[in-house]
C-alpha cells in the first residue's frame, strides 16, 4: 500500500460543505442579515426597474397587439411648393383595389369651428377639428361607440354629429340624449353619439364627425379625403405599405404620406426603457456596496474564527476545506441576499404593476442576473478573505488566543 | 460540579480497530534528532536534536517550564509544523516526505488533540461536536454520529448527547473533546494541558479517564506544565532549553518506571 492510498484527501460531501457554509451564518444571525441586506438592496433595485420598464412595455405592446399592426394611415402630403396636398376623390376606392387591403374607410378635413352653444366666445375653440367620416371607420381603427350611435346612411345625410372622446370631454358633453345640440359651424348639429378613445387614430379623438353628404350639403366640403383608414392582411402590410401611394394619388404619388401607427407606439414602448440605464447604475452602486460589505465581514468572520480554523486543521482539514468552507459562506451569505432581492424586486414590481392595471412582467435576464450577480460577488467578495483563511498556520490560529 | 467517572467500557468500540491503522509493531511517534529554529529576529531556537519514541499503548507524560520547547514539540508531533530538521515519523510515515494535503489526512486519520480550550463548537449538539471529529475522513454523517455516540459512551458522556456545550460543565467539556479526539480511532492523542482550565478534583477525574483509556490500550502523549501530573503517566519525558532533560522510559505498568536519564539524581529530584 503506498503512502497516497493510505492518505487520500478526502472532499467534503456536498451536505457536510452545506452545513459548514451555514456555520458564521447561524452563528451570527444579525450581522449576516445586515450584510446580506446590502446585496439585497443592489439585486431589488434591479429587478425592479427591469420589472417596471418590462410591464409598461409589456402593457402597451399588449394593447398594441390587441388594435392590430395591420392599420395603415394614407394622409396628404405637401406640393413641390410647401401648400397642402389634396388626396384624390378616388383614392379610397382605388386603395380597396389592391388585393390585401381589407378595409378602407377615410375622413376629411372640414373647415369651422365647433362650441357647445352659440353662447361661447369663438375665440374658445379648444381645439376641435371637424372632419366627415365615412361609415365604416370606428371598427377600421378599433374603436367603438360609447354613448348613443353612429353615423348610418340616413344619419350621415342630416345635420348630425358623433363626437371623439376628447373632444366630447372639451365640449362638456358626457352623456347623449335625444335632441342633443352642439353649435357646428354657426348651425346646430343633433349628436348622435361619443366615440371612445382611439389610440391608433388619436386625431379622431379631437374630432367632431359628420357624415360626407352632409358635410357636402350643410358645410361647403368639397369632398376630398384627406386621411384614409387602410386594414391589410397581416402577412401583407409591408407590400400594401409600398403600393398606397401610387394607388392613393397615381399622379402625384410623392404628395402622399403612408404611416403605420401601430410603429410609433412600438417605439414609445421601447422608450419606456429610456432611464433603465441610469437606474441600473444606481442598482450597480448598491451592489457593488453589498460587496464591500460581504468582504468586510467575511474579514472579521476569518479573523474572530480562528479557533474554529485551527481546531478544523487539526481535525484532518487541509487549506483547501478551509478556503471552501469559508468562500461558500460568502457565496451562501450573498445569494440569501440575492434571494431576498429578487423578492423584494419582483414584488414591488407586482405591486407597481397592478396600481397602473399592467401586466407584471419580470424578465428572466433581471432574476437571472440578479442571482448570478449575487453568486458572482460572494465568489468575488469571499475570495480573499477565504485565502487568507486558508493560509493560516493551524499553530498560530490555536496557541494564539 | 458532578463528574461522571464510569469505567471504559468497550462496545462498539473495538480495541483492536483502535490501534489497526499503525500497522505492525512499529513505534506509534518516531521524534528523531528534531530541530526547530523560528526565524525570527534573532532567530529562536526551540527545539535542539530532540530524540524518542513513543510505542503503541504507551501514556506519556511531556512536562516542562514555560519556554522549554514543549509546546513546539506537540506543534511538530502533532504534524502542525515542521522541523528544520531531523524527522517525525507517526506510524512509521515520515512527515516530511508528505505533502501539505497529506499530512492533513493523516491528522484527519491517525491523531487525535485535545485542547485545554476544549474548542467546542457551541451551535451544535454534544453528539454533532464529537462526530465532526470524522468530518475530514470521509465517513458518512449518519456513520458519524453512531461513531460519534460510542466515543461519548467511552468517555461516559453518552447520557446527554443532545445537549449544547454551554449545559455542560467544565470537565464534562473536556471529556466531550477527548471523545472527539478518540472517535476516529487514532493512532496517537496529544492532550495539550487538559486539564489547564479545570479545578483540581475535575482535573483529577480527567486524568482518570486517561488511565482507563490507557488501559484499553490508547496511545496518549499528555503535555503539561504541571510535575503532579506527569508524574501519574506511565512514563514522563522532562524538558530544559529546548532539550530532553529526563525520559523515564517506557514502561508497560505506570507504577515503577524504569530511569534511563543519564542523569539518575534528577529522577530523585523530580519525585521529591
Amino acid at each position: 500500500m503506498t503512502t497516497t492510498e493510505t492518505l487520500a484527501v478526502r472532499k467534503l460531501r456536498p451536505s457536510d460543505l452545506g452545513r459548514l457554509s451555514t456555520v458564521g451564518l447561524r452563528t451570527r444571525k444579525l450581522r449576516a442579515g445586515l450584510s446580506a441586506l446590502g446585496i439585497a438592496i443592489g439585486v431589488a433595485a434591479i429587478v425592479a426597474v427591469l420589472g417596471l420598464s418590462s410591464s409598461a412595455s409589456a402593457g402597451l405592446l399588449n394593447e398594441i397587439s390587441a388594435l392590430g399592426t395591420n392599420l395603415l394611415v394614407v394622409e396628404n402630403g405637401q406640393t413641390l411648393t410647401g401648400g397642402t396636398a389634396e388626396l384624390p376623390k378616388t383614392a379610397p376606392p382605388m386603395i380597396g383595389r389592391i388585393d390585401a387591403v381589407t378595409q378602407v374607410q377615410e375622413t376629411g378635413a372640414v373647415a369651422g369651428n365647433v362650441f357647445r352653444s352659440p353662447l361661447i366666445p369663438t375665440i374658445e375653440t379648444n381645439a376641435i377639428s371637424i372632419d366627415a367620416a365615412s361609415l365604416g371607420l370606428p371598427r377600421s381603427v378599433s374603436t367603438s361607440i360609447a354613448q348613443g350611435s353612429y353615423l348610418n346612411a340616413a344619419t350621415a345625410q342630416e345635420p348630425v354629429a358623433v363626437l371623439g372622446a376628447a373632444a366630447a370631454q372639451r365640449l362638456g358633453i358626457d352623456r347623449v340624449f335625444a335632441g342633443e345640440r352642439i353649435w357646428l359651424d354657426n348651425q346646430w348639429f343633433y349628436v348622435a353619439g361619443i366615440l371612445k378613445p382611439a389610440i391608433l387614430a388619436p386625431a379622431i379623438d379631437s374630432s367632431v364627425l359628420v357624415g360626407f353628404p352632409a358635410a357636402q350639403r350643410y358645410l361647403g366640403f368639397d369632398g376630398h379625403p384627406s386621411t384614409i383608414y387602410v386594414r391589410a392582411q397581416s402577412s401583407h402590410v409591408n407590400a400594401v405599405d409600398n403600393l398606397l401611394a401610387a394607388s392613393a394619388n397615381p399622379q402625384n404619388p410623392s404628395q402622399v404620406d403612408v404611416s403605420q401607427p401601430s410603429a410609433a407606439l412600438v417605439a414609445q414602448a421601447d422608450a419606456q426603457g429610456a432611464f433603465d440605464d441610469l437606474f441600473l447604475g444606481l442598482g450597480a452602486v448598491a451592489l457593488l456596496v453589498g460587496a464591500v460589505g460581504v468582504a468586510n465581514i467575511m474579514i472579521i468572520s476569518v479573523l474572530e474564527r480562528r479557533s474554529e480554523i485551527g481546531l478544523r486543521r487539526a481535525l484532518g482539514a487541509t487549506r483547501g476545506h478551509i478556503r471552501g468552507q469559508f468562500l461558500a459562506e460568502a457565496v451562501v451569505l450573498a445569494l440569501i441576499g440575492g434571494a431576498a432581492g429578487v423578492g423584494v424586486g419582483a414584488l414591488s414590481t407586482a405591486v407597481y404593476a397592478s396600481t397602473k392595471h399592467e401586466l407584471v412582467v419580470i424578465p428572466a435576464l433581471a432574476w437571472g442576473g440578479g442571482i448570478g450577480a449575487a453568486i458572482l460577488i460572494g465568489a468575488v467578495a469571499g475570495l480573499w478573505p477565504a485565502l487568507r483563511a486558508a493560509r493560516m498556520s493551524p499553530t498560530q490560529a490555536l496557541w494564539s488566543m | 460540579m458532578t463528574i461522571q467517572t464510569t469505567s471504559i467500557t468497550t462496545g462498539g468500540f473495538d480495541d483492536d480497530r483502535l490501534l489497526s491503522p499503525n500497522g505492525g509493531d512499529r513505534p506509534v511517534l518516531q521524534v528523531d534528532e528534531v530541530t526547530k529554529v523560528y526565524l525570527s529576529e534573532p532567530p529562536v531556537t526551540a527545539l535542539r536534536g530532540v530524540s524518542f519514541s513513543v510505542a503503541r499503548g504507551e501514556l506519556v507524560g511531556i512536562v516542562g517550564p514555560s519556554g522549554s520547547g514543549k509546546t513546539t514539540l506537540l506543534h511538530l508531533m502533532g504534524t502542525l509544523d515542521r522541523p528544520s530538521s531531523g524527522h517525525i515519523r507517526i506510524t512509521g510515515l515520515d512527515i516530511e516526505r508528505l505533502s501539505d494535503r497529506e499530512v492533513a489526512a493523516l491528522r484527519a486519520t491517525r491523531i487525535g488533540f485535545v485542547f485545554q480550550q476544549f474548542f467546542l463548537a457551541e451551535h451544535q449538539s454534544v453528539l454533532d461536536n464529537v462526530a465532526d471529529g470524522l468530518l475530514y475522513a470521509g465517513v458518512p454523517q449518519a456513520e458519524r454520529r453512531a461513531r460519534a455516540h460510542d466515543a461519548l459512551a467511552t468517555v461516559g458522556l453518552d447520557a446527554r448527547p443532545h445537549a449544547r456545550p454551554n449545559q455542560l460543565s467544565g470537565g464534562q467539556r473536556q471529556r466531550v473533546a477527548i471523545a472527539r479526539a478518540l472517535v476516529g480511532q487514532p493512532a496517537i492523542v496529544f492532550a495539550d494541558e487538559p486539564t489547564g482550565n479545570l479545578d483540581q478534583a475535575t482535573g483529577q477525574a480527567i486524568l482518570g479517564l486517561f488511565e482507563e483509556l490507557h488501559d484499553v490500550g490508547v496511545t496518549i502523549v499528555v503535555i503539561t506544565h504541571d510535575r503532579d501530573i506527569a508524574s501519574r503517566m506511565g512514563r514522563r519525558i522532562e524538558m530544559i532549553d529546548g532539550q530532553i532533560d529526563y525520559d523515564s522510559g517506557y514502561n508497560s505498568s505506570s507504577t515503577s518506571p524504569t530511569p534511563t536519564s543519564s542523569n539518575p539524581s534528577h529522577d530523585k529530584a523530580f519525585r521529591s
